[in-house]
């Protein structure tokens, strides 16, 4: 199907010369000399000092990646390598010399800096930010998607000790912590930590929201917003302690913007967003992750070609992820994707491998 | 952006309040939701919508609080039809109304009185005037069925020198907003009652403008300023002495000779001047102004901003208001002078939502100024242009951190940016922004007309100039004072009458709930930011709080403890759960109550607040402990 160039038209390799009316080729007036290519920019270092060891590196990174290239591990929970970091945990803050630590996922290296990851001070703040986090959210599922670890080895590796703060507090009401008015709370007479403990919010068949879960790292409003999915769905609403993660009004997903993509499910680093099917097994202690595999395929449905990450359990799907370096749509999917696989499980009457 | 709309009916009410404000600024076409405007003649497919529909986000806070002061909440028919109008998620306007306090998101009587059960209210018997509110009208923040008004506890209203205080907020066109004291449970309830019946008997209390002239207004005032009309002040010498309302007045004391000199002199010299004046920040980082200024000169981007930072909210602090209320022509030159020597077009005042008179004033201010040519296109015909608008808070704390501030403009949650960038290259709109306290930019006139040396002259070597002290608590004149830094603690409160007769200073609390706790030991204190500094305690914005012998300090401690609770934005976690952590510790305590021995939970204390300290985004966090930790440790009330 390739067509002739008109006479006189010089092609460069690689110009499109597909069937008309398309025929894509170089202008006549272009040179027939092929440019030579733009000097490569110079990389641009910095020498700093990590962990008294001298190193160099590039001058644009942030302090977590330029320690990373060092092999030096920070551990992190609500930054992920798809999202704009938020630098709110506060978990992978390091020391600089400052008057207070830096957070260094958001934080870029300069010329001689000074960067102390696990000096004393360091280690107090994150040991301090793991009880802080344990003692008011359930973290029992947080860890093993993070990239980093899990918050379990993270407390075992800094102490944490988070009763310290006290027995925790009896689940609220559902809805008591939605309803929560800026500026205002109950006078805690301190015998129990207060927690964020409510129940989960089931609204559809889906995905099921446990808020009681939710150590607020910002990770799905981001998906759901500007960073990935464009949707605008859900926001932080409230402040302080009441912070939360809410709908409009905490109207149910369905009647929300929600598109029911899952890319918050995909990004959501302790179980608070959750396949309804993985939580119904959960609550009759049918979740076995040690009898599940992990298929990786592309997604069916269109041709954009996604990557799914199946996760089959007694030969049926049980979740379907997306792994963030897959490189068509780094770990972001559709409904159709993320939640349409339930054709899978239809077999014709009679057949043999009817389920 | 994927825009899902739900179908609410907005009531007339609220359609009404939304396009009032929005269609002078924005037009009336119903944004880029339903595909903006369509251009039939061009193509037939054109829309007009996208960057341009959602380029007015930061209407949302204003529109916000024209539907709040309609109707007294804000529905989601209110928050349906404002989304369609700036062509914003109604998620994320849900997340902004709900962080402010003055705002609410359930349906609420129109008539509501918040009332100051702060620091220096609670000495005054704020806790006596709550309960005997919630007799009558319920507990706070739930009204009786039926009834048309309801109660709010509340943070600091900055009317210290008239406590107990509470702002009265009547929903309606036009809607009522006045902060007032010193009040008793009677009066709040007639004053409500005057609210919604009153024809006008609540407004007269301040009036629109507040008359600068009745003897009521000059008691208030006296009491406002203790010193006004003295000879030899600086920063208050128009008060009491000029009306605040008349450009006239402020152009016969020595107004505008400021703006004209400085533009006589040009930019770079102004702020040689006010480099070399050595004028730090009056805002509480005490930051040096000069190379502020000559940073924001120095950047490239435009359009540069200059803002004010009259979001005073530190407990015990009210200096802010009087410059704001009693000589606003002040500050709208001060900030003209600002935008030319940092060549900026654009100033906000960002105004605490308590302050409904500063509003006032402001705006009549800035209003008199554009109709002589002093304000907007062409200032003084001298080709430079300048426009100052006023962003009234929402009634949070945080919205004071100087990005948290840009956020609420932007319309966005106030949450604290990270820093790197600093504002002076990555500011307000991400353009170079100077952002100024009141206080601070006041004091640049008088160093634009008479010189840095003169300025210079008062004060010391480490703090130059005169400073605004806020003394409140068991003083016989509570008010607002103007002293040279250098003036000794123990002077200061002199000047303010004293501690009340027969009694003694038991402890001092020295910039507000972030600041610290002094004992009477320390009354020799000079206040000065080097002594401060060396004494392990900080100036801040300037509030001294006195408390005598009778004080139950640990209720002190408890309520600033609740105070941080409630203020922290909730973005990171030392703040957002060590806040809650903290004033459950202090309850156990205050209880008796402790978990182990009472060391065991000030070593927990000190824990605790050493990560919060280190760890957290903003200031608010880093200092959310200062003032529990110094209060128990001074008072040694557990010891």
């Amino acid at each position: 199907m390739t067509s002739q160039p008109p006479a006189g038209v010089h092609l460069e390799p690689g110009d499109y010369t597909g069937s008309d009316p398309l025929v894509f080729t170089s202008s006549p007036a272009r040179s027939p000399q092929v440019p030579s290519a733009p000097q490569a920019r110079a990389p641009k270092t910095v020498e700093m000092t990590i962990d008294g060891a001298p190193v160099t590196v590039p001058d644009n990174v942030t302090i977590l990646a330029a320690c990373r290239s060092q092999g030096i591990d920070i551990p992190t929970l609500c930054t992920l390598s798809t999202l704009t970091p938020e630098g709110v945990c506060r978990m992978c803050v390091v020391d600089t010399g400052g008057r207070v630590l830096a957070p260094s996922c958001s934080a870029r290296v300069g010329q001689g800096m000074t960067v102390w990851t696990d000096n004393d001070r360091v280690r107090h703040s994150r040991k301090l930010v793991l009880e802080l986090l344990a003692s008011s959210v359930d973290v029992d599922l947080a860890g093993p998607e993070l990239p980093d670890g899990s918050i379990a080895r993270y407390m075992a590796e800094y102490g944490a000790d988070p009763s310290r703060f006290g027995p925790p507090s009896p689940p609220a009401p559902a809805g008591a912590r939605d309803a929560a008015e800026a500026g205002h709370h109950e006078q805690p007479d301190g015998s129990v930590a207060e927690r964020v403990a409510q129940p989960a919010k089931v609204d559809n068949d889906l995905f099921v929201r446990d808020y009681a879960k939710c150590i607020l790292c910002y990770k799905c409003v981001e998906a759901c917003g500007a960073d990935a999915q464009n949707t605008f769905a859900i926001s932080v609403a409230g402040r302080g302690f009441s912070a939360r993660v809410s709908t409009e009004f905490d109207v149910g997903l369905a009647e929300s913007a929600c598109v029911f993509c899952g890319n918050c499910i995909n990004v959501c680093p302790t179980g608070a967003l959750m396949f309804r099917s993985e939580y119904e097994l959960r609550r009759v202690g049918e979740w076995r992750e040690d009898d599940q595999t992990v298929t990786r395929t592309i997604c069916p449905y269109c041709g954009v070609g996604c990557t799914l990450e199946l996760h089959v359990q007694d030969n049926r799907i049980v979740k379907v992820l997306s792994p963030l370096d897959a490189q068509v749509t780094s770990g972001n999917l559709c409904v159709k994707g993320r939640f349409g696989f339930d054709f899978v499980h239809v077999r014709p009457k009679g057949s043999d491998r009817e389920a | 952006m994927d825009l899902r709309i739900a179908d609410i009916a907005v009531s007339p009410a609220e359609r009404e309040a939304v396009d009032a404000f929005l269609s002078p600024r924005i037009g009336t076409a119903r944004g880029g939701w339903d595909g903006g405007e369509r251009n039939i003649e061009l193509d037939g497919r054109t829309a007009r919508g996208g960057h341009e529909a959602r380029s007015h986000r930061d209407l949302l806070l204003p529109t916000l609080h024209a539907v709040q002061d309609r109707v007294g909440w804000i529905s989601p028919g209110a928050v349906a039809h404002i989304a369609r109008r700036l062509t914003v998620p109604p998620a994320e306007i849900f997340g902004v109304a709900t962080f402010y306090a003055l705002l609410s998101t359930t349906e609420r009587p129109s008539a509501a009185v918040h009332v100051c059960d702060d620091m220096a209210c609670r000495l005054a018997g704020a806790e006596d005037i709550c309960q005997q509110l919630e007799v009558t009208l319920g507990p706070a923040g739930h009204a009786q069925p039926g009834e048309q008004r309801t109660w709010h506890r509340s943070p600091c209203l900055g009317q210290c020198e008239r406590a107990p205080a509470a702002l009265f907020t009547i929903a309606g066109d036009p809607a009522i907003r006045v902060s007032t004291g010193p009040l008793d449970a009677p009066t709040i309830l007639a004053r409500l009652d005057d609210g919604v019946h009153g024809q006008g008997r609540l407004e007269a209390v301040e009036g629109p403008l507040g008359t600068a002239a009745t003897p009521e207004r000059l008691e208030q005032l006296r009491l406002l300023a203790p010193q006004a009309g003295q000879p030899g002040l600086r920063l208050l010498a128009r008060i009491g002495r000029v009306d605040p309302t008349s450009l006239t007045a402020y152009l016969a004391n020595g107004g505008y000779r400021a703006l004209r000199e400085a533009i006589a002199a040009g930019p770079e010299r102004v702020i040689a001047e006010v480099t070399a004046a050595e004028v730090l920040g009056r805002g509480g980082a005490a930051f040096p102004t000069g190379r502020k200024w000559a940073a924001a000169r120095a950047a490239e981007a435009r359009p540069k901003n200059i803002v004010c930072n009259a979001d005073e909210a530190e407990p015990g602090t009210f200096k802010d208001r009087v410059i704001l209320e009693e000589d606003p022509f002040a500050l709208v030159e001060a900030m003209t002078i600002a935008a030319f020597a940092v060549g900026a077009e654009r100033g906000f005042i960002y105004l605490r939502g308590e302050y409904p008179l500063a509003e006032a004033r402001m705006q009549n201010a800035i209003d008199r100024a554009r109709e002589k040519g002093l304000l907007g296109r062409n200032v003084l015909d001298t080709g430079f242009d300048f426009e100052i608008e006023i962003r009234r808070g929402g009634g949070a704390y945080i919205a004071g951190e100087e990005t948290a501030l840009f956020e609420s403009i932007e319309g966005d949650r106030p949450e604290p940016r990270s820093k790197p960038p600093f504002p002076v290259e990555v500011g307000l709109f991400g353009k170079p922004t100077v952002i100024n306290n009141v206080e601070t930019l006041a004091n640049l006139p008088h160093i634009v007309r008479d010189g840095a040396a003169a300025y210079a002259a008062t004060g010391t070597p480490g703090s130059r100039g005169s400073k605004l002290f806020s003394l409140s608590g068991h003083v016989a004149r509570p008010g607002v004072y103007e002293v040279p830094f250098g003036t000794r603690l123990s002077d200061l409160i002199e000047l303010a009458g004293g501690v009340r007769d027969g009694h003694q200073v038991k402890i001092v609390n020295i910039g507000g709930a972030a600041g610290s706790f002094v004992g009477p030991d320390r009354l020799d204190l000079p206040l000065t930011y080097e002594h401060a500094r060396a004494e392990g305690v900080t100036i801040g914005a300037g509030a001294v709080v006195v408390f005598d012998e009778t004080t139950d300090v640990l209720d002190i401690l408890r309520r600033i403890a609740a105070f941080f609770r409630d203020e922290s934005c909730g973005q990171c976690v030392p703040c957002r759960v060590g806040t809650v952590r903290q004033e459950e510790l202090l309850a156990r305590l205050i209880a008796h109550r402790p978990r182990g021995t009472v060391a065991d939970e000030l070593a927990l204390l000190d824990e605790l607040g050493r990560a919060m300290r280190d760890a957290s985004i903003c200031g608010l966090g880093q200092t959310a402990n200062s003032a529990v930790a110094s209060g128990l440790r001074v008072a040694g009330v557990l010891s």
